[in-house]
């Protein structure tokens, strides 16, 4: 494994101009890469389509739970059925949720093995190139297909530090005091209509317990799968990093592309006790048929850090604001985002802060980028609640919009009940100037390898703090984005 | 042994015509300064050849080698050999120096390479273009810098300079080049462009109102632009004599030109600007 991957990165060699991350691979341009999908007539369980009491009861039943969870999924359900619509953000009124799968079990059980993992399955994972990510430079993996873990790994010296990496369904059963303690502690089921509706019919996700003190070097990942039409994913993840304790976390996901819609509705709960220190990075390239509704939300305790790094390419509609509430003096929350906003696509993504202790700190940076007449719009919320004093927040907002059909919106609110505290907000707009293209294409470049580096340029303050394999995907993901969106 | 040459050029920048009817051929290691009072038309010149699409050619030619180059794009002109060292240098934020000009150069060296194709060796691509930095007194540091960002002045030009030694351009169009340089940094690149001249037989167009660059690169030929067009040309004793006596004498051997572009320049005044 390489020496120079740590959490740290900031020096990593990802920087350097002998670092991969410039080359620029030579991969089948065009269209979504992930786009397609294995059969599923050999599936080990599907629910029929819809939503009501008896579907969610059988999730529960499927998953031999205890009572009290069969009952917070009914209760969670009467709640979503309640709450409205949101009006604001994207639109959403076109989700038919009596036409969605809402359980779907793809494989018997969950492999410690790849050998083990029916073929099918297996195969879509080395093609989005897990198992060998899983050799080269992580500590530990979860591959969720549909609705359950297929797949799962950690490695022993973290074992036995203490550290439990599991899904979250095995969490319930092996874990019960521990994750009833945390459980809908961050987000509670009735926090807003889609949190509601995860905490219903949720399945899947990671719960990782990072014991006091201990450091994981190498990043933790989950990768979520979606393979059939019409398929609701709703997996749940639970991390709690304990005193001193410091973790990665790293999520990826895709999906087929199907004219029809499905659903992701993930919730992402996380708790980082004093001194902790959590990274989540996300970077998220579904299909654009996805509706991509997602609450993440972090408990920051005494001198703790919670960052999350959100990449989010693809989906047709993407609503998330990762959540840092720093509820102890000197907590600290940083949430670096990249929307980017193709065709058809509405990425309506940013950040909140809530400061709720003294000297606290907070810092979003977000880009966002769109063309071909997508919509990337920045919503974020910095709070300061009363006697949250000597708190600070900086937040810098930068669009970039490639082509006149395309558009950016920036939706910064700020609400504060306390005086001594400094915040600042920047934000700019920008499109690709034509002095810039010519510079570039004065020097050989084409104009489509001209745009794509400035665009790499525009989100690289984000992209080098990622760890290098991290940057070079997210470059890719983004050359991918940009292929011919001129010239 | 190559020829660039301009035939009866006409430049129009939006519906305003600024070149009207240059002529004027440059051949490999010929060295040509291009003078004349602002907004006579030099920098329109400069960027027509360079491919700006902001300029648009209304009439006649530029063949490289008998090959009309008009219709091509700037990258395309690049990739044949031409090169234009900006006046203004733009800034491309969070484009580290090395990867784009690594770019650059392999799609220069390699005029075939499709996008996504192989690069320079990295190994080779370092050590040429430490070695450039180093003759042209550019830090190496600057190797990991974004482009132009936060660069003094003289920092942009000599970069400049830098890009061209790695491109090894057939024709290069250096604009106001010595301009905001001290004399450290005129002796560097003049010696620079020098070598370049020798070792490449690159032909030079250089733009100036001074004659520091020309010191050391004595011009083969001297040009004189006005309203438009080159109204007399000579060798380096005319540069000269310009830098000393200022456009006057020009003024008054073409009378009639010079009051045109005064017409033009009164009414529409942001003339001295884009060209």
């Amino acid at each position: 494994m390489p020496a120079t991957l740590d959490l740290s990165n900031a020096d990593s060699p990802a920087r350097d101009f002998d670092s991969p991350v410039e080359d620029r691979p030579d991969v089948d341009l065009g269209d979504y890469r992930f786009g397609f999908h294995d059969q599923t007539d050999t599936y080990a369980f599907k629910s029929r389509k819809g939503l009501d009491r008896e579907i969610v009861a059988q999730i529960s039943e499927m998953k031999n739970e205890p009572a009290w969870m069969r009952d917070y999924r009914l209760d969670s359900l009467a709640l979503f059925e309640k709450r409205p619509t949101p009006h604001w953000g994207g639109d959403l009124e076109q989700i038919n949720y009596q036409d969605i799968f809402y359980y779907m079990k793809a494989s018997s059980g969950q492999e410690r093995s790849w050998d083990d993992v029916p073929e099918d399955i297996r195969k879509t994972y080395e093609k989005l190139g897990i198992p060998e990510a899983e050799q080269k430079y992580l500590s530990g993996v979860k591959a969720q297909y549909e609705s359950e873990v297929v797949y799962g790994s950690l490695q022993q010296d973290l074992v036995d530090q203490g550290v439990i990496f599991t899904d979250t369904d095995s969490a319930l059963r092996e874990h019960e005091d521990l994750f009833r303690e945390y459980w809908a502690t961050v987000i509670p089921a009735d926090d807003n209509k889609f949190s509601a509706l995860n905490s219903a019919v949720w399945s899947g996700g990671s719960f990782i317990y990072v014991p006091k003190g201990v450091h994981i070097k190498f990043p933790l990942q989950a990768y979520f799968r979606i393979n059939s039409e019409n398929m609701g994913q709703f997996e749940r993840t639970l991390i709690i990093v304990d005193e001193g304790a410091n973790i990665h976390y790293v999520e990826g996901c895709t999906a087929p592309t199907y004219s029809s819609n499905s659903l992701h509705s993930a919730v992402v709960e996380i708790v980082v006790k004093k001194e902790g220190r959590c990274r989540y990075s996300t970077i998220q390239n579904w299909s654009s048929n996805v509706y991509n509704l997602v609450t993440k939300r972090a408990h920051v305790y005494r001198d703790a850090t919670m960052e999350w790094v959100d990449g989010n390419l693809g989906s047709k509609l993407t609503m998330k604001y990762p959540a840092c509430h720093l509820l102890e003096e000197g907590a600290r929350g940083e949430t670096l985002s990249i929307a980017f906003a193709g065709p058809g696509q509405h990425q309506d993504a940013g950040a909140k802060m809530v400061h709720a202790a003294p000297n606290t700190s907070s810092r979003i940076i977000s880009k966002s980028l769109s063309k071909d007449g997508g919509r990337a719009s920045y919503r974020g919320l910095v709070k300061v609640m009363d006697g949250a004093t000597g708190s600070k927040s900086n937040v810098v907002c930068d669009a970039l919009i490639l082509d006149p059909e395309s558009k950016s919106d920036t939706y910064p609110y700020i609400e504060c009940e306390e005086a001594d505290v400094s915040l600042e907000h920047e934000a700019s707009v920008s499109k690709i100037a034509e002095d810039q293209l010519f510079y570039l294409m004065s020097r050989g470049l084409s104009e489509a390898e001209a745009s794509g580096m400035i665009v790499t340029g525009f989100i690289e303050p984000l992209v080098k703090e990622l760890p290098m394999e991290y940057a070079v995907e997210m470059n890719r993901l983004i050359e991918l984005q940009m292929e011919g969106s001129v010239g | 042994m190559s020829t660039l040459q301009i035939t009866d050029l006409h430049v129009s920048v939006g519906d305003t015509p600024i070149l009207r009817g240059v002529n004027l051929t440059l051949n490999s290691s010929e060295v040509h300064a291009l003078m004349g009072p602002n907004g006579s038309g030099k920098s329109t010149l400069a960027y027509a050849l360079a491919g700006h699409p902001g300029y648009t050619v209304t009439q006649g030619s530029v063949q490289l080698d008998g090959e009309e180059i008009i219709e091509l794009e700037a990258d395309q002109r690049a990739r044949k050999g031409l090169y234009l060292a900006f006046q203004y240098p733009v800034t491309i934020p969070g484009v580290k120096v090395a990867d784009f000009l690594r770019h650059a150069v392999s799609n220069v060296r390699n005029p075939d390479r499709k996008e996504g194709g192989d690069l320079i060796s990295m190994r080779e691509y370092r050590r040429e273009l430490y070695e450039r930095m180093d003759e042209l007194s550019v830090d190496r540091a600057f190797a990991r810098r974004y482009l132009n960002e936060g660069f003094s002045g003289g920092e942009k030009k000599r970069m400049e300079i830098l890009q061209m030694a790695m491109l090894r351009p057939r024709f290069a169009f250096l604009d106001e080049t010595d301009s905001g340089l001290d004399t450290d940094a005129v002796n560097v690149v003049s010696e620079g462009v020098a070598k370049l001249a020798e070792e490449q037989k690159m032909g030079v167009l250089i733009i100036t109102h001074h004659d520091r660059l020309l010191h050391y690169n004595t011009p083969d030929h001297t040009h004189v632009m006005l309203g438009g067009k080159i109204v007399e040309s000579g060798g380096a004793e005319l540069a000269a004599e310009l830098y000393t006596d200022g456009y006057a004498g020009v003024r008054d051997r073409h009378p009639e030109v010079a009051a045109e572009a005064d017409a033009r320049k009164a009414a529409e005044p942001e003339l001295a600007g884009v060209a």
